[in-house]
């Protein structure tokens, strides 16, 4: 008995104890962060973006400012959540979302950012005085080229009605950035067209999947031979899976829908503790250089917000992409977003 | 004390902590209700949707496929493994409960990395075309290869308890064996089997992971899709309620089950002699090969697979391990030191009102981990700040999501300790909380271990809580996995995903290798 006690005690002291030196350890390289630091302080970061894609954005901005950074990544809706269950406690100083949706969920408890970051980008991609789009990326179609030839691709997607897609084509109709896209296409045309296009697509049997990346995975494997996502996935799964990955993106020319330009944007939190750091850190982001950085570095080659940065070749610029896309507004997005789940519950996409 | 002594009333001593653990449990059911009920009870009106019913149907069926495969599977390699002269049956015991260690989200992305459209199954045998595995199928492959174990586990310890002079006698008396393993030995495991079911359906109802990568429509679904979505937390409480009632459904049909059955204490520790399975051997031996197979090496081959294409890639974290290892640790004790008040309530007070009390703490269990963290997220940043973004509150979170797990080995083991033992010591004067101290929990011991170690297994494979509760630039194995899954790069989350399945299978290999104590202490 005294035996097991021992056991039990010895047990519980040396988990509290691992449980010590863990912290200790966060607290040891937080000491050297401000150490080397120039201005220093800190700055809380709730970022829906992926660790593999904006870490190197945080090393940089510690790097260069001396700031000590602390990110909690996860889902940006989630993170959307979060911000609105904590309510004034929020610890976020800033946050950095994968999408306009969940910024504008949260955008009660966003303070207005001043004229000098508002300044960088243009109107259509800022959500009023509240977040700002920090990087820009645009719907395609992601095709097989085992299985496609560039001109065999459709140039709408208003195409992808056509019989001979039949079984061919992969979706992720439960993702924002497709939800984005009918209500754009809602916005463009109108309901009954949309709703007649989504029931020609589903009488098409299109192939469903959870996420883009998956879209794009199935199309390089041949599963699919085309899908409708977001530009930037076919970087992602040539990083996983060779450069020689047979697939190529299809950009849509003039109004299609399909040719649709959203953003990944970050605001600061109302009750930031860290405010003057929370704006260091978007004016940050909007740097040329970090603009830079989505073009030449980053794994997802997006495409930057601010004038004079050019994408990667074979991005289309934010001037090329000007005219193409839909005019619409995506403070409208937030409102719509309800009508265009149940046109897609409707229609047989999502239940 | 002296109250306690005379009747069944129990001492205060018990049921402050009782009552105080279950009480925290309903948190989240607390928040719930006040989310659903916010904003003029608008949440409600999702549920008088058709969708919402067809959600259930779909929900249901998911839950009752995976229990019934869970409970066939389980059972049988219970029996195979401890009662029969299957070569190499300590082996396949252990073999066949390491599934346990596969987190559900890994096994469906291993799944659809084997068996799906263009998968290393379909590149190996160069076909064009495998039956589809999306949908309902692929859905209950994933979620039974994470579940049978509860089940497996939990009936082997059972069968290795049970006095085997019951099974003897009816042999005595000239049944066949057949006929023995039906009346006499599944009934006196029954519980264990229900206890067992109970963790599986809950699982089911709670999962999030497997459903979406298998896009199959269940409520839970439905419930990430309000928050995801349309960013909208009062239909999403309102869905969650209603996975709430479920559970309660659940529960009651559980606990019908049991009160079905007869109990038998343990008498002696004798080893009974192993059926022989003579020609059925060969068959058996499939049938533990096919298991295996299926849901322990088809897995890992995947995992290595993708390890292989990545390894000089990737880190090894240390770090990870170490915070996962330290996090469920915790997590294990803490929900073993909660389940102690509350086993000890329901099974040596039992009335309906302790009933209800257990019953409520699995409240927590079947709800998903995004209701749980949200809850946990709105009381402690608003109500117990200094708390909010802390391990405490970390590990808090495991206990809530998993107390049952602890409560299934401690009340197994407690049923089969006679209660008179207690009272031989209360008598010589030791008061109720010393007795339980000094009696009950040795004896009980192998059960609050069996108890804690299920938590820690589970804790380590925890994700979405995970995700918004940990302190913040806390990284676990779990979290690792899923920032390298959410961007594609499976090469990188093999390592993670590796060494989360190599830290917890000695876990394993001891809940399925261990003998009852129990029975020895007194026998």
């Amino acid at each position: 008995m005294r035996k097991l006690v021992g056991a039990l005690l010895a047990a519980a002291a040396l988990t509290v104890l691992a449980a010590g030196c863990g912290g200790d350890d966060g607290d040891g390289t937080a000491a050297t962060g401000t150490a080397s630091a120039e201005g220093g302080g800190s700055l809380v970061v709730y970022s829906g973006r992926e660790e593999e894609i904006v870490a190197p954005l945080f090393e940089r901005f510690e790097e260069e400012t001396g700031i000590d950074v602390d990110v909690r990544y996860a889902d940006s809706a989630e993170l959307a959540a979060t911000i609105a269950e904590e309510g004034d406690n929020s610890p976020a100083d800033v946050f950095f979302a994968q999408d306009p949706g969940s910024l504008g969920a949260v955008s009660d408890s966003l303070a207005d950012l001043p004229d000098e970051i508002l300044g960088r980008v243009d109107a259509d991609f800022r959500g009023g005085d509240k977040w700002v789009g920090t990087s820009g990326r645009t719907r395609v179609i992601v095709y097989n080229t085992d299985a496609l030839s560039e001109d065999e691709v459709p140039d709408s997607v208003f195409d992808l009605t056509d019989p001979k897609w039949s079984g061919k084509i992969g979706i992720a109709p439960t993702n924002a950035s497709f939800q984005a896209f009918v209500t754009a296409m809602r916005l463009d045309v109108g309901d009954d067209r949309t709703r007649e296009w989504l029931e020609g697509v589903k009488a098409n049997d299109p192939k469903f999947y959870e996420k883009n990346t998956p879209v794009v995975e199935a199309t390089a494997s041949g599963e699919v031979e085309l899908g409708l996502v977001n530009h930037y996935y076919l970087y992602l799964v040539r990083a996983e899976q060779g450069e020689d990955t047979p697939i190529e993106n299809h950009y849509l020319e003039g109004d299609d829908p399909g040719a649709l330009v959203t953003v990944a944007g970050a605001g600061v939190l109302v009750g930031a503790e860290n405010q003057e750091n929370a704006e260091r850190f978007l004016e940050f982001l909007l740097s040329d250089e970090s603009q830079r950085f989505y073009t030449k570095e980053a794994a997802e080659a997006e495409i930057p917000l601010v004038d004079g940065i050019e994408p990667r070749e074979g991005i289309p610029s934010l001037e090329e992409l000007a005219g193409a896309g839909p005019d619409v507004d995506f403070e409208q997005f937030g409102e719509e977003l309800e009508r265009t789940l149940e046109l897609l519950n409707e229609t047989g996409y999502t239940s | 004390m002296t109250r306690a002594r005379g009747g069944r009333r129990p001492p205060l001593s018990l049921l402050l902590p009782a009552l105080t653990v279950v009480g925290l449990l309903l948190l989240p059911l607390a928040y719930l209700v006040l989310r659903a009920s916010g904003d003029g009870g608008r949440g409600f009106r999702i549920l008088w949707r058709r969708s919402t019913v067809e959600l259930l149907w779909s929900t249901g069926l998911l839950v009752a496929g995976v229990t019934a495969a869970s409970v066939a599977i389980g059972v049988t390699l219970a029996w195979l493994t401890t009662r029969t002269d299957l070569p190499g049956r300590r082996i396949w015991g252990v073999a066949a409960a390491l599934p346990l260690v596969i987190p559900s989200y890994v096994a469906a992305f291993c799944l659809l990395g084997a068996l799906g459209p263009r998968g290393l199954l379909q590149q190996l045998l160069g076909v064009e075309r495998l039956p589809e595995i999306y949908g309902y199928w692929g859905a209950l492959a994933a979620l039974t290869l994470s579940t049978y174990p509860y089940v497996l586990l939990l009936t082997s310890a059972a069968l290795r308890g049970l006095d085997p002079s019951l099974e003897e006698a009816a042999r005595g008396l000239g049944r066949p064996q057949r006929e023995v393993l039906r009346r006499v030995t599944l009934p006196a495991v029954r519980p264990a089997i229900g206890a067992g079911a109970l963790l599986v359906a809950l699982y089911t109802l709670s999962d999030f992971g497997v459903v979406s990568l298998m896009r199959y429509d269940a409520l839970t679904r439905a419930i990430y899709l309000q928050y995801r979505s349309l960013f909208d937390r009062t239909p999403a409480a309102a869905l969650a309620l209603v996975l709430v009632a479920v559970t309660a459904l659940v529960l009651v049909l559980e606990g019908r089950s049991r009160r079905r059955t007869h109990r038998s204490s343990p008498g002696t520790a004798r080893q009974p002699r192993p059926h022989r399975l003579g020609r059925w051997t060969i068959p058996a031996l499939a049938f533990c090969t096919a298991v295996v197979g299926a849901f322990l090496v088809l897995p890992a081959t995947v995992l290595v697979y993708w390890l292989a294409r990545g390894l000089e890639r990737s880190d090894w974290p240390w770090s990870e391990t170490m915070n996962s290892v330290t996090a469920s640790a915790l997590a294990a004790l803490a929900a073993a030191l909660a389940a102690l008040p509350v086993a000890i309530l329901a099974r040596r007070h039992p009335s309906r009102w302790t009933r209800v009390l257990e019953r409520l703490s699995f409240t927590g269990n079947a709800l998903p981990g995004i209701v749980i963290a949200l809850s946990l997220v709105f009381f402690a940043a608003n109500y117990a700040s200094p708390v909010y973004q802390t391990l405490a509150l970390l590990v808090f979170a495991y206990v809530v999501r998993f107390l049952p797990q602890a409560l299934a080995g401690v009340e197994s083991s407690l049923a089969a300790v006679n209660p008179r033992v207690e009272e031989a010591s209360r008598a010589l004067g030791r008061g109720p909380a010393w007795t339980t101290i000094t009696v009950t929990v040795p004896l009980i011991r192998s059960g609050i271990l069996a108890g804690a170690a299920l938590v820690f297994l589970s804790a380590m494979k925890e994700l979405p809580a995970t995700l918004l509760l940990r302190p913040i630039g806390f990284e676990t194995l779990a979290t690792d996995i899923w920032r390298f899954t959410s961007v594609g790069a499976y090469s990188e989350a093999a390592l993670p995903a590796l060494l989360l399945i190599a830290v917890s299978a000695p876990f394993v290999y001891l809940l399925s290798g261990r003998r009852e104590p129990d029975a020895t202490e007194h026998g």
